[in-house]
């Protein structure tokens, strides 16, 4: 039986269409994804993000031992800092991505994909080693609302005296008092759009949110499902676990190198591997293509090229802001170039696409 | 869910009306419904010959693509075009705006389909 977040009565009553998502009772949309999509492009939205594993890491060597486990150095991140970052196995692919909010040297709060939680808390178990630290599980205590879209920055600051211009991208402050309450706010998301993400006790939350929703009401602010979370983080080019990478796509393939840092002083999880293949050469890459022929790309449809497989769509959409059919996929190195043509077999037809650079928004 | 008296269903959630040896198919209320804002159909040839339960069109949202099955073998004679452009009128109007029309192989086929009343009880079972 899939889970409900403290938000599930709101949203049955506002109207969402509820799905098994990660084993998490969610709405895939509302009024519809795409009237979702667009008011977090042009106004705003608000997702329930509650199902997401939040997981406290405390000791005195919290730093050194995330440092073993993460590919991003955390060495640099101040205090209020949120770092995006992957978690490897020994041969490159990735455990999960996720986001570290760094509450002091010794105290961290990681922030992991639902469906992940119970495998990436094993995995730090499994990994602890000697370290000093403590790993504490606060996904059922704690829940998160991600109010997204150029006008989420007015919106919430109806709701709160601390200055809410003062928080940079990936930057957060806790013990903010909010609609009331106290909770942690990061200017982060999921979106490509300027946004916050607001963790709150799971008490507080219904209450929140609905003085979200009401202060939003004169900006347009709609309540937005999982089916809208998707497309505007494929449109922003930003990787979803089991898509873009997995346990059998490494960070590298998918273009994520910016957060694998290879000269980082101390010895992580996946280094060596991750390094053999950078320097002897990559022999996939994740590429963004637009579909010239009619159809729409799908994740797993296979991409060709003069009738031999060179890979797969990894996601793909009739993209609701630039109203075309768009994709990722993994393919061979040899094929990557911008602008050359592959085919993706749609329903076993091959359908042209034109591969071009994956950040699709910049053309919008 | 809006269900019309008089036309046949599929447990997939087509409609038939039948026409002479002729019948028009689309796609119910529910099934418009339950996929959303419909935004790309792709349909068959004319002349392209299927059987009952055959993948003939497809229509997607923008979350899925689901496949349009035949209720009953036959023959491709129209398709209505105006879905290429306009796919979205499949949710406006799923009982006005047809898939394909097709020229029934068997009419004893159709007894095997489901009525108004039958299919409303489907609906009723789903929810």
């Amino acid at each position: 039986m899939a889970k409900k977040t403290p938000l599930y009565d709101e949203h049955v009553k506002l109207g969402g269409k509820i799905v098994d998502y990660a084993g998490w009772f969610l709405p895939v949309q509302y009024e519809g994804l795409i009237p979702e999509h667009e008011a977090v492009r042009n106004a705003a939205g608000i997702f329930d993000v509650s199902h997401m594993g939040v997981v406290m890491v405390k000791g005195k060597d919290a730093l050194p031992y995330l440092q073993y486990l993460f590919t991003n150095d955390l060495s640099k991140a101040e205090v209020n800092q949120v770092m995006y970052t992957m978690m490897c196995y020994p041969d490159g692919g990735v455990v999960d991505d996720l986001l570290a909010y760094k509450f002091s040297d010794d105290e961290y709060l990681l922030v992991i994909n639902a469906a992940n939680t119970d495998k990436d808390i094993k995995w730090m178990i499994d990994n602890k080693k000697d370290f000093n630290i403590i790993i504490e599980n606060i996904s059922d205590q704690t829940s998160i609302m991600a109010v997204q879209g150029p006008s989420a920055e007015k919106i919430l600051q109806q709701l709160t005296d601390f200055d809410l211009s003062s928080l940079k991208p990936n930057t957060f402050e806790r013990n903010v008092t909010f609609a009331g309450k106290e909770c942690l706010i990061s200017r982060t998301g999921y979106t490509g759009e300027d946004g916050f993400e607001v963790y709150a006790k799971a008490e507080d939350t219904v209450e929140i949110w609905n003085k979200i929703l009401e202060a939003g009401k004169e900006y347009g602010l709609k309540p937005a499902g999982l089916g809208a979370r998707d497309t505007l983080r494929f449109e922003a080019s930003m990787p979803l676990y089991g898509n873009e990478i997995s346990e059998d796509i490494n960070p590298l393939e998918a273009g994520l190198k910016f957060f694998v840092k290879l000269d980082k002083a101390e010895d992580f999880i996946g280094k060596e591997a991750l390094n053999k293949q950078w320097n002897e050469g990559l022999k996939r890459k994740l590429v963004g293509f637009e579909l010239l022929g009619r159809g729409i790309p799908r994740d797993g449809y296979e991409v060709q090229k003069d009738g031999k497989k060179i890979g797969h769509v990894t996601t793909g959409y009739m993209s609701p802001t630039l109203k075309k059919s768009i994709g990722n996929a993994l393919i061979d190195i040899k094929e990557a170039e911008l602008g050359n043509e592959i085919d993706i077999m749609i329903r076993n037809k091959p359908v042209k696409a034109k591969i071009i650079d994956r950040r699709f928004l910049r053309n919008r | 869910m809006k269900v019309l008296k008089d036309l046949y269903y599929t447990k997939d959630h087509e409609w038939l009306r039948v026409e002479g040896d002729e019948a028009y198919i689309g796609l119910t209320d529910f099934a418009q419904d339950s996929l959303g804002d419909i935004v790309y159909v792709e349909l068959p040839e004319v002349d392209d010959e299927f059987s009952k339960e055959d993948a003939f069109a497809a229509v997607e949202s923008v979350k899925a693509a689901s496949d349009v099955f035949m209720p009953v073998d036959g023959k491709i004679v129209e398709v209505n075009e105006a879905l290429l452009d306009e796919p979205n009128l499949l949710n406006e109007d799923p009982y006005e705006n047809w898939i394909a029309k097709i020229e029934i192989a068997d009419k004893s086929q159709l007894d095997e389909l489901l009525t108004a009343e039958e299919y409303e009880k489907l609906l009723d079972e789903e929810v």
